[in-house]
């Protein structure tokens, strides 16, 4: 398997990040702790293993975000994100 | 915090896994078929986004994979199209095992980001590579049955699809793409055979290259909203040539169809 194989869209972590998250984190803009670049998760690079995915900043290259599933537990490391900013539920907001 | 319209806003909800009936299973190319999913509870999906599918063995080993929804919202099944992949642990199972009447595990709509509705409108540019027409074709069906008969709306949401293909074996919708091209002059579909193309082709027979894209895309002038869906070498190279050619990278969508926790 290249490793080209394995790069994928931060939007193939989307069921991951579901089982932790209800907000599609996909969505949010994240800052990337290393560099500041703001970018939208499922606009980054991906990279998929069986375990899990690691999400990486287009600009620097640095871990953005890292999500693993043992067969117990699910593992998530967002220190590479500095902020993350995603869109309230709509009901929260009704009028 | 400013209260933004709620219309794109995604509503929270818990993504379960649901035990969906194949309905049936339509043959699209020698390796790969549509499979047709009833899926009770379905809480509805908009086009471009995909389905986690699990197979669990008798001895409990589980395998997920993803896979773009290729049917629009409106239509009333779930439609799937799987490629065989010789190495493949769960295409292979879904591709020649499973029939009408059977139950496979998925859970979804997922991914919010490689959507496309007729309220983003357009124009819209769509790239295909192989298997990656599947969340595109989701796109063309939302497009054709949400602006039916609609002439004016038609014209407001200009499309083109560029579909590479290797063989004219390998062409995923045939029948309906024809269709969709000769019958609504606002779509235009446009095919690239880059091993064999079939007798008498006189369109594209290479891989899609900077003279292609600028031939088949609109100037970067007129902001097309583009969604490039394939392989992950060709995802890179069409999603690198359009910003080359002056698109605003944040209107090129991209999903790569990778091997691992992708469509194998």
């Amino acid at each position: 398997m290249r490793s080209d194989d394995l790069r994928l869209d931060g939007n193939a972590a989307a069921g991951m990040l579901s089982e932790v998250f209800t907000a599609d984190l996909t969505l949010a803009r994240a800052t990337c702790a290393t560099c500041g670049m703001k970018q939208e998760l499922g606009a980054l690079i991906t990279y998929a293993h069986g375990m899990g995915m690691v999400i990486r900043c287009s600009a620097c290259d640095g871990v953005v975000l890292r999500i693993a599933r043992t067969p117990t537990h699910v593992c998530l490391d967002l220190t590479g994100a500095k902020l993350v900013v995603f869109a309230a539920a709509a009901e929260e907001h009704v009028m | 915090m400013t209260v933004a319209s709620t219309a794109h806003r995604p509503r929270a909800r818990k993504i379960e896994w649901r035990l969906a009936a194949v309905t049936d299973v339509v043959t699209e190319t020698r390796a790969a078929k549509t499979l047709l999913l009833d899926v009770p509870g379905w809480p509805g999906h908009r086009a471009g986004q995909h389905v986690d599918l699990r197979l669990t063995a008798e001895d409990g080993y589980q395998a997920q994979r993803s896979y773009s929804i290729a049917s629009a919202p409106e239509e009333p099944h779930i439609a799937l199209s799987v490629e065989r992949l010789e190495d493949g642990e769960v295409s292979p199972y879904l591709t020649d095992v499973v029939r009408a009447g059977d139950r496979l595990k998925i859970r979804g709509p997922i991914g919010g980001y490689f959507v496309w509705t007729v309220q983003i409108g357009g124009p819209l540019l769509l790239i295909a590579g192989g298997s990656g027409i599947a969340p595109l074709m989701a796109m063309l069906r939302h497009r054709a049955i949400a602006l039916d008969r609609d002439a004016a709306s038609r014209h407001r949401v200009p499309t083109r699809l560029l579909y590479s293909v290797r063989t004219p074996d390998d062409v995923f919708y045939r029948d309906e793409l024809a269709r969709i091209s000769n019958d609504d002059e606002t779509v235009d579909v446009a095919m690239t055979f880059t091993r064999e193309a079939p007798p008498g082709w006189t369109g594209f027979s290479r891989r899609i290259d900077r003279m292609m894209l600028a031939e088949v895309t609109w100037p970067p002038t007129e902001r097309p909203q583009i969604f490039v869906c394939g392989p992950t070498p060709f995802v890179e190279a069409v999603a690198a040539t359009l910003v080359e050619l002056g698109h605003d990278p944040a209107l090129v969508r991209t999903e790569r169809f990778g091997r691992a926790g992708g469509s194998s």
